[in-house]
């Protein structure tokens, strides 16, 4: 897993317009029913995700992304959720469509790394088995095919002696080796779209790294596309080719990766950055955090829902929601009313 | 796991002990001895004192336990006061009957517990779950000496159905069809108190499993519902069930007897309760000890079942 070659992270990455898409949003949104009143986890949320790209959506706990990447997966429980807009996989609708169409794209098209490897394996079934799952339901192979498939994948996610990791149960195995298992369930398939959802959270940090430098090597390797959903910029930073920044379920920024880090406009973009921990700190510095709390997504704020915990916020903040606006690099947008000046950059 | 099986087996000798002399103690409170039975009651003292040495009956209880016990140990459980009949030749008669009816009644209530539970899980408090939630309630009130008084009554002398009535009881050797036909009734009334046990637990096991990010998680596979359901849900769902499954067949095996005796069906609970209104003291005692390493047998057995289903049990 060392060695891996890192994505080159520049501006020109960001989608031309010869570039089939192979995911388009437009205008999603998720609304939740609860006692409440209704709740708006993703509030018209739209992008274009190019094939072999590599998206990085970002926001604190509670922003939307989880359930972002769950709509778009299909995977949300239809009798509490509303969806409303559009989400189109090569062309294929994915709002509203019946549980036993979605059947068809699950693991093919389109497959899930899930945040926690402690709870998102079969406890009782063995590893082996549950990706051979895949590859016989789903592709069809026989027993013998599968169990040789299984065995290349264990040893494709970097598991050593996979003959015998094949027949462990997840009990069995450490929280880095289960998220290796989750990604080779999810690669089984061989889908076109990857979407990874906090896929290093419950993981310890050295693991983390080994666990990313894989998705980023698989991703290369097998021509997916990546949604990488996070909390971490220091994640996305050197292996995204675009970052979606999210706050109450709105897109707030999103542009190629480079220039989001260079010349963010707004004020929650460079917040976020601050959050992150640097070398460069003098030790035992106090880290950086945002104060104030994410809004109640049920009782959402006049105006940019950032206002309330925003330095530069103004009395038209409070009132009107900011739309997104261009910047003058292509595919960098924003939403704030007073914007940070551009090439800002984070401040030392 | 060899430890835990002697473990096991040190706790079914504690156990055999206690219920033995509990059982020897309660016998012979009750009123009633065995020299009225066979004697009648206008039998002079003496002769009743020399048919007492003569079984043995003149020794102290605890002396009487000991040689009892000594006897057992050596394979022997004595012959009856009453029937002259070995005791052990009559268990091995009616010990069969009691396990078919379990086998019977369990297939039946596993049959009918496991799908429903799983289509009531599927869509908690819908229509289909209240139903079935309902109408297990309903069947949980009615007691079993009414259910197979009113099944009999329909099916067997309202619809006539052939060997089903009271004391229509045919072997297993003489003829299978009648044999089941004479079982059924009995059965299918052991099904109803397990179906309504084993489906409320599967319920709401299958409810907690389903909530699991490792369903959804199947799900994004794109596999069928069925599937997730019976592979995905059922084993991991299944440790409470076989649990309750142990102790409520243990319970048929002791518990089975107000059916047994309505029906006159000669299995170990209508041998049992004859043999106490007759002060056979030693049938008595061989029924209630075989009975009793059985409940602790089964309760061993599903034990170690739920061991083997469930991986994360043996090594926590």
């Amino acid at each position: 897993m060392s060695a891996t070659p890192e994505r080159t992270t520049s501006a020109t990455t960001a989608p031309v317009a010869s570039e089939p898409v192979l995911l388009s949003v437009r205008d999603l949104t998720t609304t939740f029913a609860t006692n409440a009143g209704p709740l708006r986890a993703v509030d018209g949320v739209s992008f274009d995700l190019g094939r072999e790209e590599v998206l990085g959506v970002v926001g604190e706990s509670g922003s939307g992304k989880t359930v972002l990447s769950r709509t778009i997966m299909g995977l949300l429980a239809r009798s509490r959720v509303t969806v409303s807009g559009s989400v189109r996989l090569d062309g294929v609708e994915i709002v509203g469509a019946s549980e036993n169409a979605m059947r068809q794209l699950w693991s093919t098209r389109v497959a899930m790394v899930f945040q926690d490897p402690m709870t998102s394996l079969n406890p009782v079934m063995r590893v082996g088995h549950q990706i051979d799952e895949v590859l016989r339901v789903r592709l069809g192979l026989s027993r013998t095919a599968a169990r040789a498939r299984s065995l290349e994948l264990l040893s494709l996610v970097g598991i050593p002696s996979p003959a015998e990791r094949y027949r462990a149960y997840p009990g069995q195995l450490s929280g880095g080796m289960r998220q290796r298992v989750v990604i080779a369930i999810a690669l089984a398939g061989a889908p076109a779209l990857l979407l990874a959802d906090e896929p290093t959270t419950g993981l310890d940090v050295t693991i983390q790294a080994q666990i990313l430098n894989l998705l980023d090597d698989l991703t290369a390797r097998l021509h997916m596309s990546v949604v990488l959903v996070t909390h971490d910029l220091g994640v996305v930073a050197t292996r995204t080719s675009r970052i979606m920044v999210m706050y109450a379920g709105r897109v707030v920024e999103s542009g190629p990766t480079a220039d989001v880090f260079a010349d963010h406009r707004m004020p929650y973009t460079r917040a976020l950055l601050e959050c992150s921990p640097r070398v460069s700190n003098a030790p035992h510095t106090r880290l950086a955090a945002i104060p104030g709390r994410p809004p109640n997504l049920a009782a959402l704020p006049a105006g940019c829902s950032f206002a309330p915990r925003c330095a530069y916020a103004t009395e038209r903040c409070h009132r009107e929601v900011p739309a997104l606006v261009e910047t003058t690099t292509p595919g960098h947008q924003y939403a704030c009313w007073n914007p940070l000046p551009a090439r800002g950059g984070p401040r030392p | 796991m060899l430890r835990y099986v002697v473990r096991r087996l040190l706790t079914l000798v504690g156990i055999v002990i206690v219920i033995s002399v509990g059982s020897f103690y309660l016998i012979h409170l009750l009123p009633g001895n065995p020299a009225t039975v066979i004697l009648g009651t206008g039998d002079s003292p003496a002769n009743r004192a020399l048919l007492y040495k003569q079984l043995g009956l003149n020794r102290s209880l605890v002396a009487q336990y000991v040689i009892w016990m000594g006897n057992v140990l050596h394979g022997n459980l004595g012959v009856s006061f009453i029937s002259q009949t070995s005791v052990a030749s009559t268990i091995r008669a009616a010990l069969p009957i009691d396990v078919e009816l379990i086998v019977l009644s369990q297939i039946l209530a596993f049959a009918f517990a496991v799908p429903l539970a799983m289509r009531s899980a599927r869509h908690p408090d819908g229509l289909v779950d209240r139903l079935l939630s309902a109408g297990s309630f309903t069947l949980l009130s009615i007691p079993p000496f009414i259910v197979i008084v009113l099944l009999v009554l329909v099916v067997s002398i309202k619809l006539g159905v052939a060997n089903t009535g009271p004391s229509s009881y045919v072997s297993l050797a003489t003829d299978w069809v009648a044999n089941l036909e004479s079982l059924s009734l009995p059965a299918f009334t052991l099904a109803l108190g397990s179906f309504v046990l084993y489906f409320r637990v599967l319920r709401s096991d299958l409810i907690a499993t389903l909530q699991e990010e490792f369903i959804t998680m199947a799900r994004s596979k794109g596999i069928s519902h069925r599937r997730i359901m019976w592979r995905h849900a059922l084993r991991p769902s299944s440790v409470a069930l076989l649990g309750t499954a142990g102790v409520n067949i243990g319970g048929l095996l002791a518990g089975g007897f107000v059916v047994e005796y309505l029906l006159a069906i000669p299995g170990l609970g209508y041998t049992l309760i004859s043999a106490i209104a007759s002060s056979d003291y030693l049938l008595v005692q061989g029924i209630v000890l075989v009975v009793s390493v059985g409940v602790v047998l089964v309760n061993f057995l599903f034990d170690f079942a739920i061991n083997l289903i469930d991986p994360r049990i043996s090594r926590e």
